[in-house]
């Protein structure tokens, strides 16, 4: 199977630091599938996760060092992100690689202007074009069903696990090919948790994903392939099998069963 | 495999006590059967008695690991060698139920065996079989109780002289009762007798697989011994 992203010997220093946050970190992120990226708070992988969609250069001054490849949409080949100079291929680059943070983040308009918002920004204006992909985001995010007979309410007005499904939905709608889930269920009660999950058990079959969370079940229920990550390093990245039942590294199983001390 | 605290001290009390249960579980099945046998080489029907009634408490412990490790795994989804240790736990306590019943039925061959008065030919050669399967478990459980690997292929190893003993005293009475079929109904009990060490000596086998699972997070099961030393 084809890796949708190679990450390869990438050190990442923030602006003003002395010390790399991200010391020649390597990953795949193989496509139709997803990767989880597990380990204590600080070691890095919410920092890995927003270098894969230059999310950090929002503000500027931080370091990139090595290559950060993203399978071209042809799949003939690959272009270093880290090459991207553009302000508007940045932009193009963040609908490619969709990122889902750990708070939901609705916009303060209706559900349906949500997801329309950005889909008129990209240049789709028509409102028929418009108003099927809101109805297949929303299926697809599994959020149709509860919100259909109110897409004009305010999305506010939404539980928090229907506001992180919008936000699904609302990346889903640009056609992303890689999405990038930061803790999204951290700030959600069980059930909603559940339903997130199961998401993205669907999600995968289209979209090739990579999640950080602190919730080692949730790694080890969800995905495929698992990195463990702690002070900059990539310590082991394996089958989530392996990494949960019979890991090569100390550290991990430190890690993975509560002997971190 | 990693024997480093958790963070959490009571997650190593748990598991730690659920640890010593198994040990002493073990304990009391290596006692049933050396009971048992001792019973059965000298007809003694009240200590056979004792064995059968005795295999409440092997029951007891079976039912009360299994309720630690449900516990266990509820509370705390242990991972990596926690999750192989609970594992090993489940299957090592089965096994050790199962041998509890052996040697129940090792004690019921004593009883019949008393009652008829009349002992099965050559009835000695079945001390030397207990004797090595009582010290196949007797290791099986040493293993166990420190993470050796060695010593669990070591016991592994030995189980072909139990098969052979098995053999040996079933070619033996198959002998004694063509010659003279009075001798059938003893020469089946002390059959029935050795086949309970037989199988006793393969769940000891068992217990040695789990621990060579525990500690190198490899499932061992179903593969020739010879094979199995080639690759630790």
């Amino acid at each position: 199977m084809k890796n949708m992203m190679e990450v390869q010997d990438l050190t990442f220093t923030y602006s003003g630091a002395s010390e790399p946050s991200l010391k020649s970190i390597s990953l795949p992120v193989e496509k139709n599938k997803v990767t989880a990226l597990i380990g204590p708070s600080g070691c890095g992988k919410s920092t890995l996760l927003r270098g894969m969609n230059r999310i950090h250069d929002l503000y500027p001054g931080h370091q990139y060092e090595g290559v950060i490849n993203l399978l071209d949409s042809d799949e003939k080949g690959y272009t270093d992100i880290l090459g991207i100079k553009k302000e508007a291929d940045l932009i193009r680059l963040r609908q490619r690689v969709g990122m889902i943070f750990q708070k939901p983040t609705p916009f303060p308009m209706t559900i349906f202007e949500n997801i329309a918002y950005g889909l008129r920004l990209s240049g789709i204006k028509k409102r028929p074009d418009v108003q099927e992909i809101v109805e297949q985001s929303l299926r697809d995010a599994a959020l149709w069903d509860e919100a259909k007979d109110r897409l004009d309410h305010d999305a506010r007005g939404l539980s928090g696990g229907q506001q992180q499904r919008l936000c699904i939905a609302r990346a889903i709608a640009l056609k992303p090919e890689v999405i990038l889930f930061d803790e999204p269920t951290s700030a959600l009660d069980p059930i909603s948790t559940l339903a997130i999950e199961e998401m993205i058990s669907v999600l995968r079959k289209k979209y090739s994903i990579c999640i950080v969370t602190h919730n080692m079940q949730q790694a080890a229920r969800i995905s495929d392939y698992t990195g463990f990550m702690y002070l900059g390093e990539m310590i082991e990245y394996d089958q989530t099998d392996t990494i949960f039942m019979t890991p090569s590294k100390k550290q991990t199983e430190d890690y993975i069963s509560g002997r971190f001390g | 495999m990693n024997t480093g605290q958790h963070i959490s001290h009571k997650f190593d009390e748990e598991v730690e006590a659920v640890t010593t249960s198994v040990l002493n579980m073990g304990g009391l099945v290596a006692q049933q059967i050396d009971n048992a046998v001792k019973a059965l080489l000298t007809s003694d029907k009240a200590m056979a008695e004792a064995v059968i009634a005795d295999d409440v408490k092997v029951n007891t412990f079976d039912v009360d690991i299994d309720d630690k490790c449900n516990r266990i795994i509820v509370m705390r989804q242990p991972t990596a060698t926690d999750l192989r240790l609970i594992m090993a736990i489940i299957k090592t306590t089965t096994d050790l139920e199962r041998m509890g019943d052996e040697a129940k039925r090792i004690a019921r061959q004593a009883i019949d065996i008393a009652k008829r008065g009349a002992l099965p030919e050559q009835f000695d050669s079945i001390e030397q079989m207990a004797t090595r399967v009582k010290e196949m478990l007797n290791r099986s459980l040493d293993a166990f109780a420190r993470k050796d690997v060695a010593e669990a292929l070591e016991v592994i190893g030995l189980d072909k002289k139990v098969d052979k003993d098995y053999e040996n005293l079933t070619r033996q009475q198959i002998t004694y009762m063509m010659e003279d079929p009075r001798k059938i109904p003893a020469a089946i009990d002390l059959l029935w007798s050795s086949r309970a060490l037989e199988r006793i000596g393969d769940r000891s086998c068992n217990i040695c697989e789990y621990v060579i699972y525990l500690v190198k997070g490899k499932d061992v099961r179903h593969i020739e011994i010879k094979d199995l030393k080639a690759q630790f």
